[in-house]
């Protein structure tokens, strides 16, 4: 346990220098600039809209953006920054010749890929609250102060995050084995894609396919989908698809885990 | 025995890199393992580290095997594999102090290591734009850092200039006479070993084609009588028509295999009887150069 910690702490002093660890803060401030400014610039339109359908479309604009398909994005970029640290300095096997198991080693680059994606989800659900707040205060003819949605908001992104654990892992180790950017990442993309129509042509096993569920937990909760009132959002979080990627996380998690402890280092 | 192995062998693929290595690493030597790029050296450390599977084998670090004592094994080995493997984004410094963490040592031993290696002034350079020498000095300060009982070296001295190889030759005797460690130091230049090695091993294709004390190596070489003469060629074949056995020819000297000084002396006078001027005679050992390449030279079996 000592090792994991170890080398979790490592991880940190490590990256802290690196663009996979600011794209983490960078991305939800980003976002959330650009559809903040796209408000502001549009206020006018949305004026006299009642609160609650000004949150649900401030809020579903930067949910729209991250779920169908930054979030994937974003994981294989995280998952492959971490893995290549090592690759690039050549330091699997000095890693893997520190009085540190291998596992610990393993466990806390993933742990911190994890966190990595925690930290930009719940930056985004901070800066929508915040952002929503402050467009509230500096067009006071946005009445952002008359509805409240901060729990809804966690809930949505707590569901996008289970939701993409599964190509989370699956990622992982596919930066873990190659070095080459190009495989990881073409990989991801294509599966990306794949995903992305799955869901838009409702095929029905489309919560088989990890790379489907950012995209499928999204529209979950659009209530016209759901054929329920148009104002309502309803969070479900334990669906199929997220049961799916939780799954998948946890075999392929294992699996790298065996290749790490059989597998030479180079 | 500091490292014992048996019988080690490693395949990649259809090839086999090691062949039945039986390598005797005692305490308190400088053991230099010698051999060509390509021979197998690199491999062999991979292995005594446990970075590739022993697939056929023993090995024993410490009189312990890998199987139930990894992190007790490695937790005393300091290694420098190939070129220095460093986070090129971080600093001299940030590197060690990566290290550190990761191994609980105090800031202090950092700042000392540095000291060390004369990277102190530019400890907060990022290590990407270190020269190959201040690369190199960074590894052997991160293979120092956890104060090891075992050195694991792998041509530690590429890159460096001859200051930097003579300070590291001088800072490894130094560990191994004042402070009881043991260093087990590859290289394919044999003047290098030569100079501060205690021990030696040789290896070619993946065989160990010698292994002992280096003054042991200095005895099976078989010493030569190098003449001094006027006309060298001429006086080869001279020689060579009378039966001895000429080593070597070049403008100032021809060597001859020694048997006894008597014969020696025979020579001499052959020389001198058929008009050719000696300028000297005499016994000497076969340079380790020369009996490096003629035992790695053998052709591949």
């Amino acid at each position: 346990m000592k090792g994991f910690i170890l080398s979790l702490r490592s991880e940190f002093y490590k990256s802290r220098k690196t663009l996979g660890f600011w794209a983490a803060i960078l991305l939800p401030v980003l976002i959330g600039l650009l559809v903040f400014m796209g408000f502001y610039a549009n206020s006018a339109k949305m004026h006299g809209l009642p609160p609650a359908m000004l949150w649900l479309s401030f809020s579903g604009a930067i949910m729209g953006i991250m779920g169908t398909l930054l979030l994937p994005i974003f994981i294989i970029f995280i998952t492959y920054s971490v893995n290549s640290v090592e690759h690039k300095a050549d330091t699997w096997k000095t890693l893997f010749s520190l009085p540190i198991a291998k596992w610990s080693v393993y466990t806390a680059k993933y742990v911190y890929a994890l966190f990595l994606v925690i930290l930009c989800l719940m930056l985004l659900a901070l800066f929508t609250i915040g952002y929503g707040n402050l467009l509230g205060m500096v067009k006071p003819e946005l009445k952002f102060a008359g509805y409240h949605m901060e729990l809804m908001l966690f809930q949505v992104y707590f569901k996008l995050f289970l939701s993409g654990l599964g190509i989370l892992s699956i990622q992982f180790l596919l930066s873990l084995v190659w070095s080459d950017f190009l495989k990881p990442m073409g990989i991801g993309f294509v599966c990306t894609i794949a995903g992305v129509i799955m869901v838009n042509l409702n095929w029905d096993y489309d919560f088989w396919f990890p790379y489907a569920s950012p995209m499928m937990a999204l529209k979950s909760m659009l209530p016209h989908a759901r054929h329920e009132h148009p104002k309502q959002m309803v969070i479900d979080i334990i669906t199929n698809d997220v049961y799916v990627s939780l799954v998948v996380s946890a075999i392929v998690f294992i699996v790298g885990f065996y290749v790490v402890q059989r597998r030479s280092v180079k | 025995m500091v490292i014992q192995t048996e019988g080690l062998t490693f395949n990649f693929g259809s090839q086999t890199v090691v062949k039945s290595l039986s390598l005797q690493v005692p305490q308190g030597s400088i053991y230099g393992f010698l051999g060509p790029n390509g021979a197998g050296k690199t491999t062999t450390i991979k292995l005594l580290l446990n970075l590739l599977k022993t697939q056929e084998g023993s090995i024993r670090i410490f009189g312990l095997d890998f199987k139930d004592h990894r992190k007790e094994i490695l937790a005393q080995i300091g290694s420098l594999i190939e070129q220095p493997a460093l986070y090129l984004h971080l600093t001299g410094k940030e590197n060690l102090l990566n290290r550190a963490i990761l191994l609980q040592i105090p800031e202090t031993r950092v700042d000392e290591m540095l000291d060390l290696v004369h990277l102190t002034e530019a400890a907060h350079k990022k290590a990407g734009n270190y020269s190959l020498g201040m690369k190199q000095r960074l590894g052997i300060a991160l293979a120092l850092l956890s104060d090891p009982k075992l050195l694991l070296l792998d041509e530690p001295t590429n890159g460096l200039d001859p200051n930097g190889i003579i300070e590291v030759r001088e800072l490894l005797k130094d560990l191994v006479t004042q402070h009881n460690k043991t260093v087990f130091i590859s290289s394919h230049l044999l003047a290098e070993i030569e100079r501060m090695a205690t021990h030696v091993g040789i290896i070619n294709n993946g065989e160990l084609l010698f292994q002992g004390e280096i003054k042991d190596l200095e005895t099976i070489s078989q010493p030569l009588v190098r003449i001094e003469a006027d006309n060298t060629v001429d006086a080869a074949n001279l020689l060579t028509k009378q039966g001895y056995k000429v080593a070597d020819v070049n403008d100032r000297t021809l060597s001859v295999i020694y048997h006894s000084k008597e014969e020696m002396a025979k020579i001499n006078a052959l020389l001198n009887q058929n008009n050719y001027t000696v300028y000297s005679i005499h016994k000497v050992q076969k340079d380790l150069e020369k009996l490096f390449l003629d035992i790695t030279q053998t052709p591949a079996k």
